[in-house]
This record gives C-alpha cells, structure tokens and sequence, in this order.
C-alpha cells in the first residue's frame, strides 16, 4: 500500500472515532476542553505507534491462541509508561485526565489496529499506521473539544473569545458532549459521501 | 518468518517471556520516573502553600492536628519569615459538595485571618459550583470575598442562612460546602495555635 | 447508610454510562433491542462484581505490600482477561442454557472498559473489600439500566422518520444526550 495513503486515512475517511466510531468513551470522557483532548490524543497516539511496531515486530513469534493476551500486555506496558511519565512531567493535565489515562488499554482503537493491522503488516506500515491513526484520533478530540469548549466557556483552548455571560454551559457538561459528537459524526458522513 | 505453533509449552511460554519483558521495562520506567513524580507531588505541595499565604522564607515540616468532633486530622504547615512565624496553610475538606468531596488549602494569618485559599479538588459543576476556585476571593465584591475576614469575629455562612457571605449564583450547597472546609481549617488553626501558641513560638532547630 | 449512598451515586446520579462516559461502546453496540441489553446488563453484573473483589485482593495482598503499584494496569487487564475466559469455561460446564444466554456477550466484555475503569475507581476511591463489592454492583446496575432504557428508546426511534444525515450513530449518540440529560436531574439528590 502507498506510505502516504496509509497515513492519512486515519484523518477523514477511516477517522477511527467519526468514521469506525471506535473508542468513544475517552473521546466523550475528556473533551470538556481543547486542551485536555489534545493531551489525551498525544497520549493515545504514542501508545498506538509503540503498539503497532512492536506487535508486528514479534507477531511470527506468538502463537495464534493467545494472540489477544500478548496483545493486550504488551498494550498495557506502554499504557503504563505514558502514565508514569505524565504523571512526573505534566502532572496537571494527568489530573484532569484522570482514570481514562490507564483506560487507554481497552480503547478499541489500540487493540483495533493490533489486530486489524499490525498483526498482517511489517513493521514500518504498521508505525506509519498508529501514528496516522493516533493523529486521526487527536484531530478528533482536539475538534470536539474546541467546540464544547467554544459553545460551553466561551474559549478555546483557554483563549477568552466571548464573555461567559452567553455561553451554554450544557455543552461543557455530560449531555453536550453526546450532542455534539452525533453531529460531528453526521458532517463527517456528508463530507465522506461528497467524496465519493 | 513462520507462524509458532499453538502448543501449550509455545503459549505459556511466549505468555511469560512477554509478560517478564513488561514488567522489566515498566520496573526501568518506573525508576527513572519516580524521583520526578515525587518532586511534581511537593512542588504541587509547596505551590500551593506559597499561593495562600504572605511572604515566607520557610515552611516547618508540617504536622496532623484533629480538632474536637472531627474523625479525620488536618494537615498543618506554618511558615516562618525569618524567625517570626507568618501564618500557616492548613490542607482542609469537606464531603458536603454538590459531588462529595472537596479539598481546599487554605492560608490563615497569626490574627486568625484568612489569607488565601485554593482548591485542590473538587468535582462540582462545571460553570456552576467549580467557580468557588475564584468567587470567594474576588477583592472587588465585598460580600462575597471571605479574604482578610475571622470566621469567629463573624456570621461565617452564606446569605440564606443569615450569614455575611454571598453564596455563587446557583450553587447554595457548593457555597456551604465551601465555607464548611474553610472553617474547619479554621478549627485545625484555633487547635493548632491552643497547642503551641503562635505568637510565643520561638523556632527549634 | 453508607451503602446506600454508593447504590444510589452509582445507578443514579453518577450513572456509569450515561455521567462517567465508560462502556459507550457496548452502549451504542448491543442497544438494539432490550432482551439482548438485559442479557449483556447481566454478563456485566457478573463479571464486574467477580473482578472487583479479584482485582481489590490482588491490589492489597500483592501490589501493595511488595510496592509494585505501577503494575497496577497491567495485572488488572490479566486478571479480568483471564476471569472472562475463566467464567465462560465454568459457564458451559455447568449452565449450559446460562452459557448460551450469556456466551456470546463474555467475549466482548474484556475490552468493556466499565470493568477495568470500576476496579481501578474502587482503588481508588479507598473503599474496603464490602464496600467496593457494592460498588461494582450499584455500577453494573446502573450501566444495565442505561442500556435497557435506551434499547426501548431505540426500538422506538426505528419506526421514526430521521433525517437521512442523522440515521444511525448520530442519532443514536443525541438521543443519549437527552437520556443524559434526564439523569442530570438526579444530580444533587445526595
């Protein structure tokens, strides 16, 4: 497959969240703010990228039956490496990220794409792969959020850009966030329908 | 390369060796790691402390003080500005948020004032509750900033209980909530000073 | 008293699904109809109260005492990964009917993040052995509740006239805005 298409399918056509709709608890979990989906993305794509190759690099080796379970501890290793180093360098963004940092091992995405893709491909595809997918992922969060953000607190990213007086504070709170994805998701689709 | 076959002595194996290999590269993470997070908890700490309080030099290793009627200590830190102490930080909470807990520092000068606070935690609403990080020190609105006030000189409760402060629009409970960890912080510092008495502490070293 | 607070925090007020964003996935999965939303409720119920006690243990028996609590994710993925294959194996051995109601939803509960997610707030919320049982439990409750209300609100919506942008997830994901938003009235009930 062409390097560049495998890259950036991730972005629009296969979006993992607006297109396959995988991973749709931290994607409404942490997009009360640009920023906080930012952090989640990067967070989600390191671990993808790191996933991926290594699980193409060591897939001759593990067995067919316990595909899963090997799959899942070598998820989690990294998962546990981005905690611990979130937690000493940016320990504010892993506050506010709270539980859904150690719940990226059972984001669909990261085990998605393990066996989806890096379990059939080499080793460069498949990095390619997760960070194209990572970065769909990111672009996803960090829209979802802005507009929250945006219609919720009047800001982006923390930049005032109306006073609070008329925002929508629902769109910051729980319900928004469903709202906003179900739109999200119905551009998409029209955008990919065009394209066609 | 060919695909390992599914024998059960491949599967444990493979199982084991993946599982060892983790855990050795968490263990490594995790030492390189741990003088970091334990640094960032302090600086959080002392961050904190320094925000709620007027200027120190020094912060003395903080001590538990539990006040009368209370089931859970305080975490207790005064600071001393050469040999004088200046005030103390007392890590205060309350479980009466609009979402349960709530945890607050809070300065409190040698007078019994306060002069600072900031919220640790909390899990209030967004827009409604969470704006106690700001309301109640806001120097321009009298009413509402509890700053400079003694909660014992004072009816230390929101509007609609007859007190002196004025409550966040919408959010009674949080507003109570908040004043209740402020005054058992004050509570801690009145235990704190009955202890050792403020003005006559002379500095051990 | 105490306990009652956890039921009523966890089914209503911070519902699981519908306030803390975990198990959406299986949320929007398996809503289509309400037999198999009860079927699925029930799996997880199971399980999560099975894997609160087994991950709570481990944490204080193991993690704890040897200070290996950065391990923490990674033995708590295992174990629920080998409790779910463990339970379907105990399942078709001695309730076959159980197994074939249940069977099929066992597998897609591994990488249900509700489970990992209540083991890892039951830590984290400092609660004891009981009262993080009942946790696990208010939470099951609570995420099968969701699923159930919204499979009947799908049902329905079938035999609606959507806009042709909006069929499928979109609307799937606004009408849980508006259960959402319904549940936002218990908020303060506590």
């Amino acid at each position: 497959m062409n390097q560049m298409k495998n890259f950036t399918k991730g972005f629009l056509r296969e979006n993992p969240i607006l297109v396959l709709i995988l991973g749709t608890c931290p994607t409404l979990g942490v997009t009360s703010s640009a920023a906080n989906g930012l952090g989640m993305g990067l967070a989600t794509t390191f671990v993808l990228v790191m996933s991926n190759l290594v699980i193409s690099l060591v897939k001759s080796q593990i067995p067919d039956k316990v595909r899963i379970p090997s799959f899942v501890v070598i998820i989690a290793a990294f998962v546990t490496v981005v905690e611990l180093v979130m937690q000493a360098y940016t320990p504010g963004l892993f506050k506010s990220l709270g539980i859904f940092i150690p719940l990226i091992v059972v984001n669909c995405i990261v085990l998605g794409r393990a066996e989806a893709f890096a379990s059939k491909n080499n080793a460069l595809s498949s990095a390619i792969d997760g960070l194209g997918m990572g970065l769909g992922f990111t672009l996803a969060l960090v829209v979802l959020g802005s507009i929250r953000e945006f219609l919720g607190n009047g800001s982006i990213f923390n930049i005032r850009i109306y006073p609070e007086d008329y925002t929508t504070l629902l769109f910051v709170l729980a319900p928004g966030a469903f709202v906003v994805l179900g739109y999200l998701i119905a551009v998409t689709q029209m955008i990919n329908k065009a394209n066609k | 390369m060919k695909q390992r076959e599914s024998t059960f002595i491949n599967m444990v194996a493979v199982l084991l060796v993946i599982s060892l290999i983790s855990g050795a590269l968490l263990g490594f993470v995790h030492q390189m790691t741990s003088d970091a997070i334990e640094i960032s908890t302090i600086k959080l700490q002392t961050d904190a402390i320094a925000g709620v309080l007027p200027e120190f030099d020094l912060v003395k290793p903080s001590l538990k003080v539990l006040p009368d009627s209370e089931s859970d200590s305080l975490e207790i830190f005064p600071a001393y500005k050469g040999d004088k102490l200046v005030g103390v930080a007392v890590k205060s909470y309350t479980d009466r948020g609009f979402s349960g807990h709530i945890s607050v520092m809070v300065g409190i000068d040698t007078m019994g004032n306060f002069t600072g606070y900031e919220v640790l935690e909390h899990k209030e609403t967004p827009g409604l509750g969470s704006k106690m990080t700001e309301w109640f020190r806001d120097p321009e609105k009298e009413r509402q900033n509890v700053i400079g006030k003694n909660p014992i000189k004072m009816k230390f409760a929101v509007s609609k209980d007859g007190g002196e402060i004025d409550a966040i629009t919408a959010s009674t409970v949080t507003s109570r909530a908040f004043l209740d960890a402020l005054k058992r912080a004050h509570t801690g510092f009145g235990k704190f000073t009955g202890k050792t008495n403020p003005e006559m502490v002379q500095p051990e070293q | 008293m105490n306990y009652l607070i956890i039921f009523i925090s966890a089914v209503l007020v911070n519902n699981i699904v519908l306030m803390q964003f975990l198990g959406i996935c299986p949320f929007l999965g398996v809503s289509k109809r309400i037999s198999t939303a009860a079927g699925m409720g029930a799996a997880v119920t199971f399980v999560m109260v099975l894997a609160t006690i087994v991950t709570y243990l481990v944490q204080k028996l193991v993690l704890q005492p040897f200070d290996i609590g950065y391990l923490q994710t990674i033995a708590f993925i295992l174990i629920i990964a080998a409790l779910v294959q463990m339970v379907e194996i105990i399942l078709k051995k001695v309730s076959p009917s159980l197994y074939q109601a249940l069977g099929i939803y066992l597998p897609l509960i591994t990488t249900n993040c509700t489970i990992l997610g209540v083991a890892l707030l039951a830590i984290q919320k400092d609660y004891n052995l009981l009262e993080g049982v009942v946790f696990a439990f208010s939470n099951s409750i609570g995420f099968s509740l969701a699923l159930v209300l919204f499979a009947g609100i799908r049902e329905h919506l079938e035999l609606m006239e959507v806009p042709s942008q909006l069929k499928g997830t979109p609307i799937a994901l606004i009408t849980a805005g508006i259960l959402a938003m319904a549940f936002m009235g218990f908020s303060g009930l506590i």
